[in-house]
C-alpha cells in the first residue's frame, strides 16, 4: 500500500490541492480510506491528518470502512420516487442479497441511497462504481446483478446500462448555434478586451447558477487591481476562472448536457473569461456523479491545447490560459462558490465568511470568477455576436434565454430553451404535461406553485431558478415531496452553522411527524416558526433555501397541512411505542402489553 | 474619531478593518456571542451575534463595520430567535447543567440564562456521544461541544501546535483530535495550553479541578454574562 499511495501522491506532485484527486484513487483502489493512508499521506503532503479525516467524512462517496468492490448508489431524488424508487432499491436489494446502506457479506457489492444524480430525464438513475447508470428497471436490475455475481469488470457491461440521453427537445438562441473552435476567442481580440466585457454588459447577461449576478461586472470586480479596471494592461496577479459544474439541485440536469455537446463552447467562454480579467489558470468543478464525462472532457481539453486553442500564446494572441478538470465527490454544497473553492483546496466544502468575496480574494486567497456552466456558454457566443443579439431576447430584468431541464408527470422529459418571460402554461404545454397539480420551479431550494399560478414567468423578477423544472400531476401528495426534500437538505447541510445545522435535522423530524400522522395543533405554528429560523440566520444559501419547500407549500396549502394534524392539542415529538423496541426484541415481545399509547386520543 | 457607526441608536465610533463586535465591544456595548473570542481569528458559525444591519441579517463577528451602517441589536425579535438557536444547541448536544462541572462558568448556559430561556423548546437528539478521559490532566466530553472551534483557533494561533479539528458533515460534525489513535493522550496538548482552557462550554475539562470553586460563588451566579464579557473582551481589545 505504502508503494501505491506514494506513487498516487507524486503523480499530484505533493499538492495539498489535489487532496480530493488522491483520495479518488484510494478509494477506488482499496474501497475505503484505510487509516495508514490518511497518516502517509498527511506525511506526504505535509497537511494534519484532521484535515483528511474530515475530508473523507465529509464527502458521501469517500468511506473510512469498505464498501463493495460493485458499489451500487440508486438516485433518491423526488423523481426517482415517482417511478417507484422505493420498490425497485427494494427489489435490487433483495436480489443482490445486501441491505440498503450495507455491503454484502462477501464483500462484493454495497447498496446505498444518493442524492439526485443529475438523471432526472432518464430515471431511475445510479451509479456503479461512480459511473452513471440510467432508466432502470426490474429487468436492467437483473442484468446488473448477474454481472455483479459473476463479478464481470465494468468495461464488459452491456453499454447500453450506461447509456446517457442529451434529451435536446427544444433548442432555441443558444442550443442553436455550433460555432468553431476559436470563433469566439478571435472575436474577443479582434474587438478588443475591454470592448468584449462591454459587450457582456450590454447582453444584461447574468449569471445562470441560480444568484443572477450581473456576470460582466463580476469580471470587473475580478480584473480590478487596486480598484483600477483595465483590461487591456493585466497587473502580474495571479487570477483564476472556475467553471461551476457541480449542478446538484436535485431536477437540474442541463449542465450535464451542455458539457456533453457544446463543451468546446463553454471552455470558450472560460477562455474568453480568463482573457478579459486576466487569469492563467482555469478549472472546471465537475461533480462527482458525472465521472462518466471526465474521459471525454480531457480529451476535447487536450484537443484543444493541440490546435494552440489553449496553453502558451494562444492564437498568437500573446495570453496564456489552461484548464483542469477536478472532480467533486457528493456534497451538493460544493456548487456554493465560495464552498467549491474550499474543496478546490482539498479541504472540505464549508461556505467562507464574506466579505471577502472571491472575486477578491478566492482560490488560494487571489481574485477568482466562479460561473456557472451556461454562463460560459452565453458569454461565449455573446463574444462572437454581441450584445444585442442576446440582449433582444427576454424581460426587462432578464435578458437572453435560459435552459430548463424539464422532468416529473410530463410527455417529454429533457432540456428546453426560453426566451426569459415565457410563461409556465407554455413550457406545460410544450412538455406535454397534464392534469398539473403544481411545478417545482428551480429546484428544492426554488418555490413550489399551484395550478392557479401558471401564467407566471420564468425570470429573475418572478420566478428565478437555476434551471431544474419539476411537473407534479394531481396523482401525487404534496407532503412527500416535501418529505423528500427536507431529507435531501438535511442530509446535505455542511453543518458549519447551527442554524442550518441542527435546524434541518430538527426541520425533517418535524416533517416527519406530521407526514406519519404524529402531529398535533402546535405543530403547524412550530414548523413555520423552524422555518422562519433556519431561513433568516443560516450562513449561506443552502440553509436560507432549506426551509423553502416548507414555507411555499404551507403558504399555498395550509388545510393539507391542517388535515394531517390529530386532534389533540399535543403530542409529544418522542415517540414512545418506538423506543420501547429494543425493550421488546430483548424481551422477545410483541404482545398487546407491550405496546404502550403515549397520549390517549 | 470620523468614522462611525450606530447600534441601537448609540453612535459608536470604529476604525478600518474592526468587525462590527469589535467596534461594539470597546464601546462598551454587547452582543450576544459564543463562538468569537477576540483573540483568534473570527468564526461565524453559532449566528448568536447576528444583528441587522441595514435591515439585513449579519454576524457581528464577522461583518466588517463600515460608514453608514444602522444596526439594531437588542430587540425582542433578535433576542427571541437567539434564544431559538440557543435551544437549537442545548438539544443537539447532551447538557445537564446541574451535573455539569462547568455551571455557573459556562458561557452556553450563562447566555441562555440572558436570552431568558426557561426550556429547551425542541424535542432533544439524545445523540450517543463519547467521553476521552484518557489524557493524564484533561478530558473532552463530547456530549457538551457545540463545534464553536475555539479549541481549534486556540491550540493554532495561541500554542502553535495543532490539537484540534472538527470532523463530518451536516449533524454528525464531531471534534476530532490530531494523534494517531485519536485520542487525547497521544496528542501534544498540555495542561498548561490555551486550548484546554478556551472552551466556552463543559465539553473540555481539566481533571483534578472540579468543584474548586463551590457552586454559588462561580462567575456567573452573580453576574450576568454581558457585564463578564465586556470585562473581559473590552480589556483583550485593548491589548
Ligand atoms: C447550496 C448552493 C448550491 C449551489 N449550486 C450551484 C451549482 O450546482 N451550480 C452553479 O452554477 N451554481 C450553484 N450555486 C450558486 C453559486 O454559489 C454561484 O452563485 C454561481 O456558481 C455563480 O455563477 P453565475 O454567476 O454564473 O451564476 C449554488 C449556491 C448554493 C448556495
Ligand atoms: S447554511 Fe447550512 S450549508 Fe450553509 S454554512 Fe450553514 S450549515 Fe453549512
Ligand atoms: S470542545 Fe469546546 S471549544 Fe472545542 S469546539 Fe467544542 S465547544 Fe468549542
Ligand atoms: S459569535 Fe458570531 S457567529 Fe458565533
Amino acid at each position: 500500500m505504502q508503494q501505491f499511495i506514494k506513487q498516487l501522491a507524486q503523480e499530484n506532485d505533493f499538492q495539498a490541492t489535489r487532496l480530493l484527486k488522491i483520495l479518488r484513487g484510494v478509494q477506488a483502489q482499496y474501497l475505503y480510506i484505510p487509516k495508514e493512508a490518511i497518516e502517509q499521506l498527511a506525511e506526504l503532503l505535509n497537511i494534519p491528518r484532521t484535515q483528511i479525516q474530515n475530508v473523507v467524512e465529509f464527502y458521501s462517496f469517500f468511506h473510512l470502512e469498505p464498501r463493495g468492490k460493485y458499489d451500487i448508489l440508486i438516485s433518491s431524488s423526488i423523481t426517482d420516487l415517482m417511478v417507484g424508487q422505493e420498490e425497485l432499491i427494494a427489489y435490487f436489494a433483495e436480489k443482490l442479497g445486501v441491505k440498503i446502506g450495507e455491503v454484502r457479506a462477501d464483500g462484493v457489492v454495497s447498496l446505498n441511497n444518493t442524492s439526485c444524480t443529475g438523471m432526472c430525464d432518464q430515471s431511475l438513475a445510479g451509479l456503479v462504481n461512480g459511473y452513471a447508470i440510467t432508466k432502470l428497471t426490474k429487468a436492467r436490475i437483473d442484468e446488473i446483478v448477474e454481472n455483479v455475481n459473476k463479478q464481470l469488470p465494468l468495461d464488459q457491461w452491456a453499454r447500453d446500462l450506461f447509456d446517457v440521453q442529451d434529451n435536446i427537445i427544444k433548442p432555441d438562441l443558444l442550443l442553436n448555434q455550433k460555432p468553431t473552435q476559436g470563433e469566439a476567442i478571435n472575436a474577443t481580440f479582434a474587438r478588443g478586451l475591454t470592448e468584449t466585457l462591454s459587450e457582456v454588459e450590454r447582453s444584461g447577461l447574468r449569471g445562470r447558477g441560480g444568484a443572477g449576478y450581473t456576470t460582466a461586472w463580476k469580471w470587473k470586480f475580478c480584473s480590478e487591481d487596486e480598484g483600477i479596471c483595465d483590461v487591456s494592461v493585466h497587473q502580474q496577479k495571479q487570477r483564476y476562472i472556475v467553471c461551476n459544474a457541480d449542478e446538484g439541485e436535485p431536477g437540474t440536469f442541463k449542465d450535464r448536457v451542455l458539457l456533453n455537446s457544446y463543451a468546446d463552447s463553454v471552455f470558450e467562454g472560460m477562455t474568453v473569461a480568463a482573457a478579459i480579467v486576466g487569469a492563467t489558470q482555469g478549472f472546471i468543478y465537475l461533480r462527482g456523479e458525472y465521472l462518466h464525462l471526465y474521459e471525454k472532457l480531457e480529451g476535447i481539453l487536450q484537443a484543444r491545447r493541440n490546435a494552440n486553442l489553449l496553453g502558451k500564446n494562444i492564437l498568437q494572441h500573446g495570453f496564456d490560459f489552461d484548464i483542469e478538470i477536478c472532480l467533486g465527490a457528493g456534497a451538493y454544497i460544493c456548487g456554493e462558490e465560495s464552498a467549491l473553492i474550499e474543496s478546490l483546496e482539498g479541504k472540505a466544502g464549508i461556505p467562507r465568511n464574506r466579505p471577502p468575496y472571491p472575486v477578491t480574494s478566492g482560490y488560494l486567497g487571489k481574485p477568482t470568477s466562479v460561473n456557472n456552466v451556461e454562463t460560459f456558454l452565453a458569454a461565449a457566443n455573446i463574444a462572437i455576436h454581441g450584445g444585442e443579439w442576446f440582449a433582444n431576447l427576454g424581460t426587462a430584468k432578464s435578458k437572453g434565454t435560459k435552459i430548463l431541464s424539464i422532468s416529473g408527470d410530463c410527455a417529454k422529459a429533457g432540456i428546453y430553451e426560453y426566451a426569459f418571460g415565457t410563461t409556465i402554461q407554455t413550457i406545460l404545454n410544450d412538455c406535454g404535461a397534464s392534469d398539473v397539480l403544481g411545478v417545482q420551479v428551480g429546484g428544492p431550494s426554488g418555490t413550489f406553485i399551484a395550478n392557479d399560478e401558471f401564467e407566471r414567468k420564468i425570470a429573475f423578477e418572478d420566478l428565478a431558478t437555476g434551471g431544474s423544472f419539476i411537473v407534479f400531476n394531481n396523482s401525487r401528495n404534496i407532503l412527500d415531496i416535501v418529505h423528500n426534500f427536507s431529507h435531501f437538505f438535511a442530509h446535505e447541510s455542511c453543518g458549519f452553522c447551527t442554524p442550518c445545522r441542527v435546524g434541518t435535522s430538527l426541520l425533517k423530524k418535524q416533517v416527519d411527524k406530521i407526514v406519519e400522522g404524529h402531529g398535533s395543533a402546535g405543530d403547524i405554528v412550530a414548523l413555520e416558526e423552524l422555518c422562519q429560523i433556519i431561513k433568516n440566520y443560516s450562513h449561506c444559501g443552502l440553509g436560507q433555501t432549506a426551509a423553502n419547500p416548507v414555507l411555499t407549500t404551507l403558504e399555498r396549502y395550509p388545510e393539507l397541512y391542517q388535515s394531517m394534524l390529530k386532534k389533540i392539542s399535543y403530542e409529544p415529538g418522542f415517540d414512545l411505542d418506538k423506543s420501547l423496541e429494543t425493550a421488546r426484541r430483548m424481551a422477545h415481545r410483541d404482545d398487546a402489553h407491550a405496546h404502550l399509547a403515549q397520549v390517549e386520543d | 474619531m470620523s468614522k462611525t457607526i450606530v447600534i441601537d441608536g448609540k453612535v459608536i465610533p470604529f476604525e478600518d478593518g474592526q468587525t462590527i463586535i469589535q467596534a461594539a465591544t470597546a464601546a462598551g456595548v454587547y452582543i450576544p456571542h459564543l463562538c468569537h473570542n477576540p483573540k483568534f481569528t473570527p468564526h461565524g458559525s453559532c449566528k448568536l451575534c447576528t444583528v441587522k444591519v441595514n435591515g439585513r441579517n449579519c454576524s457581528a463577528c464577522t461583518f466588517p463595520a463600515a460608514k453608514g451602517q444602522t444596526i439594531t441589536n437588542i430587540t425582542k425579535e433578535l433576542n427571541d430567535d437567539r434564544e431559538k438557536i440557543t435551544q437549537m444547541l442545548f438539544v443537539e448536544g447532551n447538557h445537564f447543567c446541574p451535573s455539569c462541572e462547568k455551571t455557573g462558568n459556562c458561557n452556553l448556559q450563562a447566555v441562555a440564562y440572558h436570552l431568558g430561556m426557561t426550556d429547551n423548546h425542541f424535542p432533544h437528539f439524545f445523540e450517543n456521544r463519547e467521553v476521552d478521559a484518557s489524557h493524564p490532566d484533561v478530558m473532552i466530553d463530547h456530549n457538551r461541544c457545540i463545534f464553536c472551534t475555539l479549541c481549534v483557533r486556540a491550540s493554532q494561533q495561541e500554542d502553535g501546535k495543532n490539537v484540534f479539528a472538527i470532523s463530518g458533515r451536516g449533524i454528525e460534525k464531531r471534534l476530532v483530535v490530531n494523534s494517531p489513535s485519536g485520542l487525547l493522550k497521544d496528542s501534544d496538548l498540555d495542561v498548561n495550553d490555551c486550548a484546554a482552557h478556551i472552551c466556552p462550554t463543559g465539553a473540555i475539562l481539566i481533571k483534578r479541578t472540579g468543584y474548586k470553586v463551590p457552586i454559588g460563588q462561580r462567575i456567573f451566579d452573580h453576574a450576568h454574562i454581558d457585564t463578564v464579557a465586556l470585562a473581559a473582551e473590552g480589556a483583550s481589545h485593548d491589548e
